[in-house]
Parts: structure tokens; C-alpha cells; sequence
């Protein structure tokens, strides 16, 4: 029988390769782990099991006939924001609860092409709005450290499922922090690439100038594998960039000595978390003692990014979701008279309170009188936190901070004060509004037992020397081998 | 940043979101209270700033060509309303 609970996308890679277990068996027992543990976890919203033998079956097939790949035969499972085509994909909305999706988008067809075997659909924030998967229409997904905390969010699901070991590697979408807050909760690593990195190519929009979809495994190696399947130009998203995609995998044992890092003051603030400001203090000293040079920066304008980012992103969300409106797809509610009432009715059955509140807040910040003193404000606001990143990287390869203030919160402390949840982005969101490539990873523990993580910024598309640090920093530390105890 | 309940019934109709009274009333308080932190960017001076709306150069243009394999049957199926090959709508013209 083979355990999860102690394998990596490298490791199972490994085993595959040398023929001691097939996918097919690997698959069979991340659906019996899911299985035995999703019932108090809730980080699926679908496990499609039958499509997920079938793919195993035809990678052992593909192995057979002389193909091999880092993921190939690997079990990793999909935010259900992202389209698997003749699968229901929810977003974790009522509104599309009976939507099945008519098509891949371009993530889950290159997954498949380098052989990846898909177990399921997974929870997050209802259109990945929110810092705790509280969100969701559907269900609120456990910690595996502790099953009164949050999982982080919106990603909360994907972290949940991989941190639980229901699954080897999961993609999740990152729009202020969606992909590193919940990896860091969780104790694991996520990456959310350069803007451009990677296509959104039938992911389900929110803030379109801020999206990006990426991956979350318990390894860094894994988050380079599953990267390197994913990033890309995509004629399907014309945001994508057209680049060439390193080798991410191959290029992460080289040295970090000399490699300048820069520690923003700004990301050390009163009423953080003590914990959390030694463990990362911690993970610079082991950086420089393996030959980084680490320097304090400023950033200045950290303190506005909350304030210009749920400006831009609730704005952008409001026009993205008039698509909602009961015509084509999704739920439909009836009205007694007309058009308008339809509209109105379907959309106030179908969305839940948070995007309800980002819609509101951001038709207010466009409307006619208030554009120019909020919208248009937050844009200039946001060429200047922008430019705060581009004067440090002149003189710096990486930067260094907390991915969040504090660990996991309870479940419910703060869903009912919306401003206090918004708050915890306060370290990932300034990164979407630039644009730049920013990973998560786990730096040691609070005294609760629970995972703090560690934030590496990057210089746009310089994915290679992000990945380079952090796989330094985990060679030369053990948080990684930390797991979740239980079943 | 004191925010009517009229203008909460305004931006729910420009929205399209029908609002409970219980609802009108919470996103009033809560919407007021957040926008009362966003008002410390109006202490910025960004006279002389370009707005970012986009980190990524432009898009090309590209040919305006359908790409897209044709599946009319999967895309009509997740109508809420259909009939045949026709999406039906509430009466919109007496």
C-alpha cells in the first residue's frame, strides 16, 4: 500500500520511473486518502474518479511505450475556478452550480499533455474572493493542522488537499495573495508567477489586470515541475507574454551566494505576530549563512496597497461579473416583470455576501462622480508601489518578507468584519499590483504548531532566481519534512 | 466617508443585485467603513503619476479569426432556459 503522507511529485516521479508502483496504483490511493479524510476536511468540491483511473490507466500506457516526465502518472488536483472540461465547475458559486465546463482551459490541457492525472475540483472563496475559503457556497475547508483554523484563501482547498496529502501537487489562481497566504496557513510552497507567466485561458475572471494561476506542492522542486508545465504564451489569453519557459527544475541547485536580498522594513510592522517576524528573521540568517547578501530596503507605499488594490480588484470584479446575468449559463432566478427584475433576482440568489460587497464596492469606485477620487486614484497609486519595486530590484535579485502577519486564524474570527479580513493580504497584494513572480514556503512553526511561511519576491519573469533561493533556503532547513500527523 | 442608503439602493440597481433591507442596511455600515480606510490614498499627491491599468505591454493585435473548435451543443446546454437551438429570455418588448 503505498502512504502519501511521505511522498513529493519528485519522489513519486522517481518511483514511477524505476517501475516499482504504477499511476494507476499511486492514483487508486489518493482517491482512498481522499476517501478516508475529506469528510472532515472538505477541500474537495468534486473528486471525478473515474476520470482519474482513466488518465492513470493511459499514463502507465504512455510510460510503457518509452515516455517519461516529471509528471507523468502524477495525482494533482484543480481550484475549482479553472475549466475541466465535461466536469461541473463551480467557482464556488451557487451561480454556476449546475455549470459544466464545455472546454479545458489551457492549464488543465498542458497538465494533461505532460501526463498529469486530475483527481477532483477543489474548494475555495466564492470567485476566489477572499482569505479563508470562508467564501465558499459549498463548504468550509479545515486546516490539516488544526481543524478550527482556516486554511487560508482563496486557494484554501488546493493547500488543504496537499498539505492533508489527498493530493501530490494542486494549480490555484492568485489575485492578492490566493495561492502564498493559503500555502503559508498550510505549511507548504505556492508560487504565483510573473503576470504574463501563465495563460488564464478559461479560468474563471476576477480582477482581470491582477490574476494569475499557479501551482502549490509540498516541495519546491514540485512547484518548478508543475510551473514548467504550465507557463507559456497562450494565443487563447492575449496577456500572455511570449518568452521562453526555463527550466525551472533544472536550474534550482545553483549556489545563492552572492545573491543580493532585500528585507523591506515596511513587511515588519507593529502587531504582526512575534513568531512570525523571528522565523522569518530566522530564514534571512540562513540565507546569508549560505553566502546571500541580504540588505534592509524600503518600500514606501505599502501602507496604500490594501487600499488601491480592493479599488482595482473590486472595480474590475464588478465588470467581469455583469456576465452573470441568467441568459446563457448558470442559474437563472424568475421574476414576475421584466428584464431588469430577472437580472436582479438571479444575482442576488446566486452570489453570496462577500461578492456581493466587492461588486457593490467596486460599481461605487466607478460610478459617475466617485471614478477619478477611487478608480482612477487606486491606478496611480498603483504606478507608485510599482515603482517602489523597480528602484530596489536595481540594486537587489530578491526580496524577502512574511507571507502573512500572522498564522492560520479561527474559523470565523472574521467574517464579520470584512475591513479586518482584507487586512491579512497586507504582504501578498502589492506583488499583483506590479506584476512581479512571488512564492510562499514554510519557515518554521508559531506555538500553536502552526505553519508560518516565508515570501521570496522576484524581478518580472525572474521566476529562476526565486526558485533558486527558496530551494537553497529548503535544502538547508527540515520545515519541509514537517507533516501533517494523522491518518 | 458617510455613504446614504440611497445611494447603497443606487449602486445596487446600477449592479443589478436586488438587496434585501437587512442587506441595504449592512453593506451602508460596512461599505462606508471601508472606504473611510481607502480614504488615506487621497492624502497621496499623485498629480504628476500616470495610472497603471496593465502590467503587460500591450496585446498585439491579432487576426479576428474564430480559433475555437465549434461545440454549440456543450455551450447550450448549461442554459437555463432553452429551446432547440434558441436561449430563451423573459419578454422584453410588449
Amino acid at each position: 500500500m503505498i502512504d502519501l503522507r511521505h511522498l513529493t511529485i519528485e519522489q513519486a516521479a522517481a518511483t514511477l520511473a524505476r517501475g516499482e508502483i504504477s499511476s494507476v496504483e499511486l492514483t487508486q490511493a489518493a482517491l482512498e486518502r481522499i476517501e478516508a479524510t475529506d469528510g472532515e476536511l472538505h477541500a474537495f468540491l468534486t473528486v471525478t474518479a473515474d476520470v482519474a483511473l482513466a488518465q492513470a490507466k493511459e499514463a502507465d500506457a504512455r510510460r510503457a511505450a518509452g515516455e517519461s516526465g516529471a509528471l507523468l502518472g502524477i495525482p494533482i488536483a484543480i481550484k475549482d475556478v479553472i475549466l475541466t472540461k465535461g466536469v461541473r465547475s463551480t467557482a464556488g458559486s451557487k451561480i454556476l452550480g449546475n455549470f459544466i465546463a464545455p472546454y479545458d482551459a489551457t492549464v488543465t490541457a498542458k497538465l494533461r499533455a505532460a501526463g498529469a492525472v486530475c483527481l477532483g475540483k477543489l474548494n475555495c472563496d466564492e470567485f476566489a474572493m477572499g482569505s479563508s475559503t470562508e467564501n465558499s457556497a459549498y463548504q468550509v475547508t479545515c486546516n490539516p493542522w488544526n481543524r478550527e483554523r482556516v486554511p487560508g484563501g482563496s486557494s484554501g482547498g488546493s493547500a488543504a488537499a496537499v498539505a492533508a496529502h489527498q493530493s501530490l501537487g494542486a494549480l490555484g489562481t492568485d489575485t492578492g495573495g490566493s495561492i502564498r497566504q493559503p500555502a503559508a496557513c498550510c505549511g507548504i510552497v505556492g508560487i504565483k508567477p510573473t503576470y504574463g507567466r501563465v495563460s488564464r485561458y478559461g479560468v474563471v475572471a476576477y480582477a482581470s489586470s491582477l490574476d494569475q494561476v499557479g501551482p502549490l506542492a509540498k516541495t519546491v522542486l514540485g512547484c518548478a515541475h508543475m510551473l514548467g508545465a504550465i507557463a507559456g504564451r497562450d494565443p487563447g489569453d492575449s496577456t500572455s507574454v511570449d518568452r521562453p519557459v526555463p527550466d525551472y527544475a533544472a536550474l534550482l541547485a545553483g549556489s545563492v551566494r552572492g545573491l543580493r536580498i532585500g528585507i523591506p522594513k515596511e513587511y515588519f510592522v507593529e502587531g504582526m505576530q512575534p513568531e512570525v517576524e523571528r522565523a522569518v528573521q530566522a530564514g534571512v540568517r540562513v540565507l546569508e549563512q549560505l553566502g546571500a547578501r541580504t540588505t534592509p530596503v524600503s518600500l514606501p507605499h505599502t501602507e496604500y496597497a490594501i487600499a488601491a488594490y480592493y479599488l482595482i480588484a473590486t472595480s474590475e470584479a464588478s465588470s467581469n461579473l455583469a456576465r452573470y446575468d441568467g441568459i446563457r449559463y448558470g442559474l437563472r432566478e424568475a421574476a414576475p416583470a421584466g428584464l431588469t427584475a430577472m437580472y436582479q433576482r438571479t444575482r442576488a440568489a446566486g452570489f453570496g455576501a462577500e461578492v456581493k460587497r466587492r461588486i457593490m464596492l467596486g460599481t461605487y469606485a466607478l460610478s459617475a462622480g466617485y471614478y477619478d477620487a477611487y478608480y482612477l486614484k487606486a491606478q496611480k497609486v498603483r504606478t507608485l508601489i510599482r515603482r517602489d519595486f523597480e528602484r530596489v530590484f536595481e540594486t537587489q535579485d530578491v526580496i524577502l518578507t512574511p507571507t502573512a502577519p500572522t498564522t492560520a486564524f479561527r474559523i470565523g474570527e472574521k467574517t464579520s468584519d470584512p475591513l479586518q479580513m482584507y487586512l491579512s493580504d497586507i504582504f501578498t497584494i502589492s506583488v499583483n499590483l506590479a506584476g512581479l513572480p512571488a512564492l510562499s514556503m514554510p519557515c518554521g512553526f508559531d506555538d500553536r504548531g502552526l505553519p508560518i511561511g516565508l515570501q521570496i519576491i522576484g524581478r518580472p519573469f525572474d521566476e529562476e532566481n526565486v526558485f533558486r533561493a527558496a530551494y537553497a533556503y529548503e535544502q538547508a532547513t527540515e520545515w519541509h519534512l514537517k507533516e501533517v500527523d494523522g491518518r | 466617508m458617510a455613504l446614504s442608503r440611497e445611494e447603497v439602493r443606487h449602486i445596487a440597481l446600477l449592479a443589478r443585485l436586488e438587496l434585501s433591507p437587512q442587506e441595504e442596511a449592512t453593506f451602508t455600515e460596512q461599505l462606508a467603513h471601508i472606504l473611510e480606510h481607502f480614504e488615506k490614498l487621497a492624502a497621496l499627491n499623485t498629480d504628476a503619476v500616470e495610472p497603471t491599468a496593465q502590467v503587460v505591454d500591450t496585446p498585439s493585435d491579432r487576426e479576428d479569426v474564430v480559433t475555437n473548435p465549434p461545440a454549440p451543443e456543450e455551450l447550450r446546454s448549461n442554459a437555463p432556459a432553452r429551446d432547440g437551438d434558441f436561449f430563451m429570455v423573459p419578454k422584453i418588448i410588449e
